[in-house]
């Protein structure tokens, strides 16, 4: 099954390099050279038991934690001959954070990204034309005003500029250095600019159901054209859905974000997919720093206590955090949920429609500096 | 046979784990075999573990059994060559020139030039223990500038040439996973997930860390401390915190509270988050060590 290569290889070699090629068909990144390793490492420990070569394996092969079990796994099957446990593939976990893997294999994208120069710019008004035909003026017009538009941060890295507020000592000493030390014009530096993070988490649940494709397609837009956005959805659990959202054609990335969804126009369970969401702490990292949207018009079922407390969090961790949603706001949010959270808010936005929720991305950059 | 100079008189994970022992550390038999493979096959050692674990006191216990310096780098958001790896002392150089006049000067000299912790770890791998502490919080730029560096140990200066390490340095990386490495850096090192230690090892630790605690007090801390592990916390106890924990409360003790109130009183060394306390405010006492005098 294995064609192994190297037929000077020692005979107990072999049951490694076999194993390093199981652990690729399953999804784990081992290369050869961590196969190398590993048998050196194997050699220096000795004629020992199993479970040196356990540990060594998970080190050396550099397994990630959370996928400690299914090394596991594979490993008693091939060396100790232990059944494996059912399911193995595509196991359904418990844990509300859903990120599923090699996605890829569905829809074959498109060799377009790496086409530059002319292809490229064709592409870019194949890709708005599209927009526009889909009737959709707001998107377009977020893909205009958008990439200057969106909130920047200053970046920690800095950058030549003609006025900066940090003298560029390395250029402004080899500038001197020509005009025998000299010091004519002081070179400077600047911090540079950068997009700030958006997160947007985007309610898929029954209650949702009218907004929930133009809430996607809006997100596809704003991967498409922000240098850093992260796109999850709620709905009774959480789901991470920007690696789906990056094909540029519109139908491949809704089909691509569509498989992902196991929970669309079902129940809502607001509240816990945001704890699910703070207590992964890569997402968590995502959401520090950021402008953070919940398009949900709030509707949760049971009390709103996770919700309530997962908002709070959100609040101290992101730089702006709104709630975008559909129902008609008033005086006093309809919802129990909404009213409860709303102290923690940035702002609560009407967003019925495409058009007030582009608005709203392309203001808040200016709407915070007004405000603060 | 690949580098074994550099762990005289330890060849095997077990030799390691008692001189780790010697050094005030306690680690269990997996990172003593990750890290005992990373010093013997000469690759980096990539320790990742929720923080206050240890990864850090890892590293320094590693640099006090090698009797190597350890030199640290710590990673944040931004951190570039000037920071990690040299930076030319301008000021000096400018003076330099201004003094030699008509005379030639060379200011890209040994003299002007600032090593920072990568290229001090070159200068000197055999005493350097080099640990890049937190590498999560650096971003993907230099991350991909550090996986150049940790597999050919080469650090090019423009103005004067190549700086190359005889041998590797012995590396040791941290990594909070804030954000997931990139699979390249992982797989140039050997890697540990440092789990938080059970119950009878985290007793040792606190009895090894703070010479003051009486064990019964240690062996009630760490009970309740994994009591609270098992809570939906955002900031979880570390073991520095079941350290602090059991530190202040005996200090408390000595001087005339009682137990469980010293406890209580001292909450604030182990949990670190104002909703963690509230959450756990209601339930607080099931939570307490109890009597431990």
């Amino acid at each position: 099954m294995y064609q192994i290569d190297g037929t000077d290889l020692p005979r107990a070699a072999h049951p490694f390099v076999v194993f390093a090629s199981i652990l690729r068909a399953n999804g784990f990144a081992v290369s050869p050279d961590q196969t190398m390793a590993w048998i050196e490492g194997i050699g220096l420990l000795g004629p020992g038991n199993v479970a040196d070569i356990r540990r060594s394996g998970i080190a050396l092969l550099a397994i990630p934690h959370d996928r400690q079990q299914e090394f596991n796994d594979l490993f008693d099957a091939w060396f100790l001959g232990v059944s494996m446990p059912a399911a193995l593939e595509g196991e359904e976990e418990d844990t509300e954070a859903h990120e599923p893997e090699g996605v890829e294999t569905e829809i074959p994208e498109e060799p377009e990204e790496d086409e530059a120069g002319e292809d490229a710019t064709e592409l870019e008004r194949l890709g708005q034309r599209a927009l526009i035909e889909t009737g959709d003026d707001a998107l377009a017009r977020l893909a205009r005003l958008g990439p200057a538009r969106l909130p920047k941060r200053r970046s920690r890295r800095r950058q030549i500029a003609r006025n900066g507020d940090q003298i560029d000592l390395r250029r402004t000493l080899r500038a001197a250095a020509r005009n025998d030390g000299e010091i004519i014009q002081l070179a400077q530096r600047k911090r540079r600019m950068r997009q700030r993070r958006l997160v947007v988490l985007i309610d898929v649940s029954g209650s949702m159901r009218d907004r929930t494709e133009a809430s996607l397609t809006l997100a596809h837009t704003l991967v498409q054209i922000a240098e850093r956005v992260e796109v999850f959805t709620l709905g009774t659990r959480l789901t991470r859905i920007t690696p789906a959202l990056r094909p540029r054609r519109l139908d491949q990335a809704l089909a691509r974000a569509g498989a992902l969804i196991a929970d669309i126009d079902g129940g809502t369970r607001i509240g816990d997919a945001l704890t699910a969401f703070l207590d992964v702490p890569r997402y968590a990292g995502h959401a520090r720093g950021s402008a953070l949207a919940v398009l949900s018009d709030g509707l949760e079922r049971g009390t709103p206590d996770a919700l309530i407390l997962s908002a709070a969090r959100l609040a101290r961790l992101t730089w702006r955090f709104d709630w975008l949603t559909p129902l008609p706001i008033g005086a006093e949010p309809q919802t129990e949920g909404l009213r409860a959270i709303r102290p923690w808010l940035t702002s609560l936005t009407d967003a019925a429609d495409t058009a007030r929720t582009v608005d709203h991305l392309l203001t808040m950059a200016h709407a915070w500096r007004r405000a603060a | 046979m690949p580098v074994t100079a550099t762990i005289a008189g330890i060849r095997s994970p077990a030799d390691l784990q008692a001189a780790l022992q010697g050094a005030q550390y306690l680690a269990d038999d997996g990172l003593a075999t990750a890290a005992y493979l990373a010093l013997a096959l000469g690759k980096p050692l990539l320790l990742e573990g929720a923080p206050g674990v240890g990864k850090t006191e890892a590293a320094k216990a590693l640099g006090a059994v090698l009797t190597r310096q350890v030199t640290r780098l710590q990673c944040f958001e931004g951190i570039d060559q000037s920071a990690a790896l040299y930076e030319w002392n301008y000021p000096r150089q400018m003076l330099a020139i201004r003094q030699a006049g008509e005379q030639f000067v060379n200011v890209y000299g040994d003299d002007y030039l600032l090593a920072r912790p990568l290229l001090q770890a070159l200068q000197a791998p055999e005493t350097t223990l080099l640990l890049i502490d937190e590498i999560d919080r650096a971003d993907p730029e230099f991350e991909a500038f550090l996986l150049e560096f940790l597999s050919d140990f080469t650090i090019s200066i423009p103005e004067t040439g190549t700086v190359r390490a005889p041998r590797p340095p012995v590396v040791v990386l941290t990594s909070n996973r804030t954000r997931d490495l990139h699979e390249a850096l992982r797989r140039r090192c050997v890697y540990h997930w440092i789990d938080y230690p059970d119950p009878l090892l985290e007793a040792r630790i606190v009895m090894a860390r703070a010479s003051s605690v009486a064990q019964a007090t240690a062996d009630a801390v760490v009970a309740s401390v994994g009591l609270m592990r098992q809570e939906p916390l955002t900031k979880p106890p570390g073991v520095a915190e079941t350290i602090e924990w059991a530190e202040a409360a005996t200090l408390l003790n000595a001087q005339g509270s009682t137990w469980p109130a010293a406890f209580r009183r001292a909450i604030g060394v182990a949990l670190k988050d104002q909703d963690d306390l509230t959450y756990l405010a209601p339930r607080l006492d099931a939570f307490l060590p109890g009597e431990a005098a």
